[in-house]
């Protein structure tokens, strides 16, 4: 059977992830420590799995509506405009997803036609630029720097802006760098936004991992950029849910009926109990004031000071991130590229990072360190880089 | 208490071995400013000491454990306090704590042997005066102690590299 004849084109000339690689010969290593891992290492809250289970025991395995649990989407209604800002009409601008993945690569499939442009920031999370391909657009990258922060230059998103660029995807706090967006970078990419007349998809699924003080900035909650956005957020990282497969989208009526034709078609709807637990997330979360999530981000907090002192003092430069749970230090002062780098890491010491270029061109030079891991683990990682590191000046000079 | 002191304590609790520089590092602190604070902390005995959570069941030293019910007579201007420092004073008794509901105080002990054991409880513990009962139950398999489990079968379930 000649399957290449049969298969979508475009689906098959999408290269596998760049990360794929380091996590087959990481799983088959025992002793790996990985700072590979791109989720939280709490388990979600007892009272969340609780209410879900209590759900199923009570017989909750139907369907839900198609938009999601009504009490649900006016809990995530409340919480974005309590916490960032941003309302939302429960009954008709947001749509409960399987993950935000699922609520990025709907909304794409609502904006993009055949050689509609997306723009991209660059490093970015691996599933943006296919997700515009299986649309069947075409992804742009706009190239960001440690030297800026790995902001988004509204600038440089202005120059990639071209009469087929239909929106921008905006994902900050960022993975893999651990860049945000302050208010007054946002306000100059709103200016540019405006004039041009594009959408925005604000992926703010980390929004509730912000550090040194700064909270995080959604951009519908701009003065006037409400209509040119939809944003996206779920419960994996702030309330350590990833299984779960819940997320959202939330924007204007007219773009949130025509996502809500796409995933009644293609999903029907989230898993039931994935929403009870939702709900309880929420309630619980708005009753204690997010004391859970405060809990969470502190140790973060902990964890991601550990490790941007770690690589500064084996004279590794790393920028401060101050998002999300990455930090994304720099490794060309080892002349290797950021593949064999990692490749060698994990070989000689047994410890599995990510390369920078797993995400994109401008990560070169990078490697992606998760800090969602034990700060034993987190200790005894930073020793195998040094002693890597040492190694690796020994060969040069020896 | 400051935020500093807050935050070393949870890092302490943990691990109390994490050299000073890491603490500092991770409290956004000094190296000065870190030494202080558990300096301070420990002189205020809000640290009492550093000790590791030991599982003995997986060596070779033989000890009995219990904790025993205590009913007493709360003495005049003294309260339960100080009959319970009578109790804790014998080298026996590992922790003692004022309960509210059927009894008045919790005592945890620990011996060799059985025998041991049981001529603290009635030797020592019933003779005190104001001790009007006792109720000894004994601890037959440690599950889990300052909040680590002993026997963790648990392993990280996630995938080992992930986007």
């Amino acid at each position: 059977m000649n399957y290449d004849r049969l298969i979508n084109r475009t689906v098959a000339a999408v290269p596998p992830s760049g990360i794929r690689r380091f996590f087959d010969i990481a799983s088959t290593m025992k002793d790996a420590i990985s700072l590979g891992v791109g989720e939280p290492d709490f388990v979600t809250p007892y009272h969340i799995r609780d209410a879900a289970v209590n759900s199923l025991l009570d017989g909750g395995t139907q369907y839900t509506a198609n938009r999601g649990l009504p009490e649900l989407r006016r809990e995530i209604a409340f919480y974005l405009e309590h916490r960032f800002g941003t309302a939302y009409h429960p009954d008709t601008e947001i749509v409960v997803t399987v993950g935000a993945s699922e609520a990025i690569d709907a909304v794409l499939r609502v904006l993009v036609e055949p050689g509609d442009e997306v723009l991209i920031p660059d490093p970015s999370y691996v599933s943006y630029s296919p997700s515009v391909l299986f649309a069947g657009g075409t992804p742009v990258a706009v190239k960001t720097c440690e030297a800026e922060g790995f902001r988004l230059n509204a600038e440089a998103v202005r120059e990639a802006i071209t009469e087929r660029t239909k929106c921008l995807i905006l994902p900050y706090p960022n993975n893999p760098t651990g860049g945000i967006m302050e208010r007054q970078d946002l306000e100059k990419l709103a200016k540019v936004i405006r004039e041009k007349e594009i959408l925005v998809i604000s992926d703010e699924i980390y929004a509730e991992l912000t550090y040194g003080g700064k909270q995080h900035e959604s951009f519908a909650a701009l003065p006037g950029m409400w209509p040119y956005t939809v944003t996206i957020n779920g419960f994996s990282k702030s309330f350590a849910m990833t299984g779960w497969r819940v997320g959202y989208a939330c924007g204007p009526k007219e773009i949130m009926d025509m996502v809500n034709k796409i995933h009644q078609y293609a999903i029907l709807c989230a898993p039931r109990m994935s929403q009870v637990a939702a709900v309880e997330a929420l309630r619980l979360g708005r009753e204690r004031n997010y004391e859970d999530v405060a809990r969470m981000r502190e140790s973060y907090d902990r964890r991601r000071r550990l490790l941007v002192d770690g690589f500064r003092s084996m004279g590794l430069s790393c920028f401060e991130p101050l998002g999300a749970f990455y930090v994304f230090p720099s490794i060309r002062v080892t002349g290797m590229s950021s593949e064999t780098f990692c490749g060698e890491l994990l070989k000689a010491k047994h410890i599995a990072t990510v390369p920078g270029t797993a995400f994109g061109e401008s990560g070169e030079g990078h490697i992606r360190c998760s800090y969602a891991t034990g700060i034993d683990k987190l200790n005894l990682a930073l020793d195998g880089i040094r002693a890597f590191l040492e190694d690796v000046r020994e060969e040069e000079r020896g | 208490m400051t935020k500093l002191e807050m935050d070393l304590l949870e890092l302490l609790q943990e691990d109390c071995r994490l050299p000073l520089e890491k603490l500092a590092v991770m409290t956004g602190s000094t190296l000065e400013e870190a030494a202080s604070a558990i300096d301070d902390m420990e002189k205020r005995h809000v640290i009492l000491r550093y000790a590791p959570t030991i599982n003995w069941d997986l060596t070779e030293r033989e000890r009995v454990e219990a904790m025993i019910e205590v009913k007493v007579t709360p003495q005049r201007d003294m309260g339960f306090d100080a009959v319970a420092k009578r109790i804790y004073r014998f080298e026996e008794v590992r922790s003692v704590y004022l309960m509210s509901g059927s009894y008045d105080l919790l005592v945890l002990v620990e011996a060799r042997t059985l025998k041991e054991l049981a001529l603290f409880v009635s030797q020592k513990l019933s003779t005190i005066e104001t001790v009007t009962g006792t109720a000894t139950s004994f601890v037959l398999k440690r599950y889990k102690e300052e909040g680590v489990v002993f026997e963790d079968d648990a392993q990280d379930r996630r995938l080992v590299v992930s986007p």
